[in-house]
């Protein structure tokens, strides 16, 4: 079907302040949709409250209402500047939260205002634990056992349940980064998480369920059109299994550990899912793959534009954003051009030739004396993505980017852990994990200690042991004659680069200036190359200014136009 | 490990290092895209004489387990990837890849960079190549020359099966009795018909016309295989009378075999299609699937019969990817719905042939 002639201008909401919970991916999400949109030749009103956005900008859209987001101020919006529709799925929940307001208080049928893209229906289908369950039991898709509570009274006849499988998750109902969650290993536990939850969801509703702690955590960002083609954008798995806020975990793209039978099964699953709740965009699915099984279950579905799917859109250079506001004016996905490769179209699935690593960006520096575990609410307030050949160099250039004062592997203060600190920060996750595992490999500890004490995949601790390990190896020479260095310590140098180490961080590791690692490390020939991220994997001719930079080969993508 | 060497027909060498069982292979340089299935890719038999790239960098990471095989042993010539896992993580792992490839005697080359190999065939074609763990690059660029190419080869013939047999159906009473051609069939079109209750009937390549419908089968499929089909003219033959006799479905090289039945002829596309990510436009009902596909040839848009037309067409290139008869009861694909690796979208044409059958009976 062509673009819907009769939308002539839409407004956009926005999803006013960044608040902890919350990357700044709705405003990358909507400043994508608002040139999408005005490509087509589409008036756009955009309304946010925030006016510390790039969506914002006077160029962003043809009129920028910086106003309060609620529906007061947004019905004297639509009477004054009277769109044809209205675009809800890119402010996250709080876009999502107006729109249903304004459709269910009848504002958008008065100004005779079309809802684009998923509908509504599809939308609180998604977000409403029961009626979501439901339909999961219908189309044959396993969901955990679950209980909705609503008030105290129930949380307390639960509580005294034999049958509950502890530890059980309590996660409250529409809020943002699943604010007021916790795991219950006991039923007081219970009774305090979830009478906190209770309080902070805008129902009053908040969900039990089995916690499946250890299991994989894998989402995928999927997409379908008006004619029912469904795609999947990218298929993500978390560093940290179930019990850790996909927010606050470390993700990897595309998943590392899955065979092709479980990648296909998980995303038969979540097509199957796009396709019942009719989604028309973009829609994110949380799943939880058993680790010794084919066993797995749906945890969560964000019929949305999300912070998963910003990050999807980076690490695969397909823009979601900007596919799915196409989407909700009418166009199929196989009448979207390929914006990375200008030659195909949008509707593949994107092919990674490398790996990407996420990492969570806490503001524990601001707030000193506040809780640093992580759970099940999201505390982070930003992340940091890096890309490269392989696990290892993207890792060390996403801990990097993450301006801690780390440029290694080794936690703050290293010397001042005991055995205590660390086996702690092993089994209680906080925002330094990541550098407590590495110092447990620093001292010795077992690979199967670590992992049991984390749950982390061994696939993943293995490779932070290798990292560990070489450190260790290059330090061993740290007394070296330097520039004369043998042709070890040129090998382990070698290799570092290759892994991504920095030359600080091999300078930190020698005891010499960084400037003499750089001096060696061009004498040894290793200069950076740059490849294109070009969403195919070199299948076809890209052209987009996208580029990562690796100590791969020697041949470089980038031809500079300086 | 030790340094292992690719050198291209061109003279192109790439240094890497050595794993799997020690030797050289010659074969035709390809590039698989998919981001998982290097075990079903390694024991596919359309890759027999192909030294197969894949362009995700990490490779291994899983193993290799007792299920996930697509025949009985590694077909492909060898394998190239960027980083080898050396320890597996998966419940499923039963070995690594690097011993895997050893106890099969295949030899494999690590630490090249994929992406620029990729990026050569990408602008250049598929091309001759050597991979070697024994011989400096000049003396393999010497072999690489007295080798036979690719094109010349009926690998048909060497990964067919030398004698029929019987692959049961699921349930004691099979309700399907299919024979199918085997140019190089994959396991998971057997296991996949099985679970529909069809009893598939195995026949190697060469089986003629006459013999294999002399046991009445309910209908015949065309299976895929590896090579050039221009090589294939006495199958081609053969296919004919077969698919005017029973109710018929071709995949991959049954597809062009069925196209080249009817007049239609194959080209070499310049770098294939092999991935999990081809997108496929069903002509009739609009929609678009994401399938699975590992071929080096196309059929042209042309055939001299014309009760033959093509319902299904490749969004990237515009190539022919599905035939349909107009009257008679054959259709044929050019991807895999049996998936295996990629995705499974369109496993229900399998079904859509057994009801092609029903209809028939009627």
């Amino acid at each position: 079907m062509p673009k819907d002639l009769s939308i002539k201008k839409v407004m956009v909401i926005g999803s006013g302040p960044i608040i902890i919970g919350q990357a700044a991916e709705f405003d990358y999400a909507g400043t994508q949709a608002c040139q999408s949109l005005r490509e087509e030749g589409i008036s756009v009103v955009l309304v946010n409250s925030n006016p510390a956005t790039i969506m914002t900008d006077p160029e962003m859209a043809d009129a920028v209402y910086i106003e309060p987001l609620n529906a007061e101020f947004a019905e004297k919006i639509i009477a004054q500047e009277r769109p044809d529709g209205l675009l809800p799925t890119l402010g996250g929940q709080t876009g999502l939260n107006l729109a249903t307001e304004l459709a269910t208080r009848g504002i958008l049928e008065k100004y005779n205002v079309r809802l684009l893209g998923t509908q509504l229906k599809a939308i609180q289908q998604a977000e409403d634990r029961e009626r979501f369950r439901s339909l999961m039991r219908e189309i044959g898709e396993p969901v955990p056992n679950s209980w909705i509570v609503e008030t105290e009274e129930e949380l307390e006849i639960l509580s005294r349940n034999t049958e509950a499988p502890w530890p059980l998750i309590v996660r409250p109902a529409y809020t943002l980064g699943g604010t007021g969650g916790g795991i219950a290993k006991t039923p007081a536990q219970l009774i305090e998480i979830g009478s906190r939850g209770l309080k902070l969801s805008p129902r009053h509703q908040v969900m039990v369920e089995r916690f499946l702690g250890g299991w994989k955590e894998v989402e995928y960002e999927v997409m379908r059109d008006a004619s029912d083609t469904c795609i999947t954008i990218c298929n993500m798995e978390n560093f940290d299994p179930m019990g850790i806020h996909t927010g606050d975990s470390i993700v990897v793209a595309p998943s590392q550990t899955l065979s092709d039978k479980e990648y296909q099964m998980l995303r038969s699953a979540s097509l199957k899912i796009i396709r019942s709740l009719g989604i028309e965009g973009g829609c994110n699915v949380q799943l939880s793959l058993s680790p010794h099984t084919f066993e797995y279950y749906i945890i969560e579905v964000n019929p949305r534009v999300s912070r998963s799917s910003a990050l999807a859109s980076k690490a695969t250079g397909y823009p979601i954003a900007r596919v799915a506001a196409k989407i909700a004016i009418g166009l199929r996905l196989d009448e979207i051009p390929n914006a990375v490769t200008k030659k195909t179209l949008a509707c593949f699935e994107p092919a990674l030739d490398y790996c990407v690593v996420k990492i969570p960006r806490w503001p524990f520096d601001k707030f000193t004396l506040a809780d640093r575990r992580i759970t099940t609410q999201m505390k982070a307030t930003g992340e940091v993505m890096a890309l490269g050949r392989s696990f290892e160099e993207a890792l060390l250039k996403a801990v990097r980017s993450l301006e801690i004062g780390i440029y290694g592997l080794r936690p703050k203060n290293a010397d001042l852990r005991t055995e205590m600190d660390i086996e702690n920060g092993l089994e209680f996750a906080t925002d330094e994990r990541l550098f407590l595992i590495c110092e447990a490999f620093h001292r010795g500890m077992s690979l199967d200690e670590v992992a049991q004490l984390t749950n982390v995949d061994k696939w993943f601790l293995v490779k932070l042991q290798r990292l560990v390990k070489l450190e260790n190896k290059i330090r061993s020479h740290a007394l070296e004659l330097f520039p004369t260095i043998s042709t070890e310590l040129a090998a382990l140098i070698r290799e570092a680069k290759h892994l991504g180490f920095s030359d600080r961080h091999l300078a930190e590791a020698l005891a010499v200036p960084e400037k003499t690692v750089r001096a060696l490390v061009k004498s040894l020939g290793l200069r950076p190359v740059y490849k294109m991220v070009d969403t195919c994997a070199a299948e076809f001719e890209a052209e987009t200014p996208y580029f990562y930079s690796c100590f791969d080969d020697k041949e470089t993508e980038v031809t500079a136009k300086v | 490990m030790s340094t292992a060497y690719l050198v291209l027909a061109d003279g192109t060498t790439f240094e890497g290092k050595h794993f799997g069982h020690p030797g050289t292979a010659i074969g035709e340089v390809v590039f698989n895209t998919g981001m998982t299935g290097y075990q079903e890719i390694l024991t596919d038999p359309s890759y027999a004489g192909q030294l197969v790239t894949l362009t995700f960098p990490l490779i291994g990471n899983y193993g290799v387990n007792q299920t996930d095989f697509e025949s009985v042993r590694v077909q492909a010539s060898s394998l190239i990837i960027h980083e080898l896992c050396e320890l597996p993580s998966s419940w499923r792992s039963s070995a690594t890849l690097d011993s895997f490839l050893a106890e099969s005697e295949v030899v494999g080359i690590a630490g090249i960079d994929t992406r620029h190999l990729t990026r050569y065939l990408r602008a250049r074609g598929v091309t001759m190549g050597i991979v070697s763990s024994e011989h400096e690059p000049d003396v393999l660029l010497k072999l690489l020359g007295a080798a036979s190419r690719y094109e010349t080869v009926n690998y048909v013939q060497q990964v067919s099966t030398n004698a029929p047999y019987v692959w049961p159906s699921d349930s004691d009473e099979p309700s399907y009795r299919i024979a199918l051609l085997d140019c190089g069939v994959k396991f998971n079109i057997l296991r996949s018909l099985a679970a529909l209750n069809a009893e598939v009937t195995v026949w190697p390549s060469w089986s003629s016309a006459e013999e294999i419908l002399a046991t009445d089968p309910d209908g015949v499929f065309l299976s895929p295989g590896p090579g050039d089909p221009s090589l294939l003219g006495d199958i081609v033959n053969n296919v004919n009378m077969l698919i005017h006799a029973k109710p018929t479905m071709g995949i991959c090289l049954g597809n062009q075999l069925i196209g080249c039945a009817f007049g239609g002829h194959t080209f070499k596309l310049p770098f294939g299609h092999r991935g999990s990510n081809h997108p496929v436009k069903d002509l009739e009902s609009g929609r678009v699937i994401i399938t699975s596909q590992n071929h080096g040839y196309a059929l042209a848009d042309k055939f001299t019969d014309p009760g033959i037309e093509v319902w299904q067409i490749n969004l990237n290139d515009g190539t022919v990817e599905g035939l349909k008869h107009k009257t008679l009861p054959i259709f044929s694909i050019q991807y895999h719905p049996e998936a295996s690796p990629g995705p499974t979208d369109s496993i229900g044409y399998l079904a859509k042939f057994l009801k092609m059958i029903d209809d028939n009976r009627k």
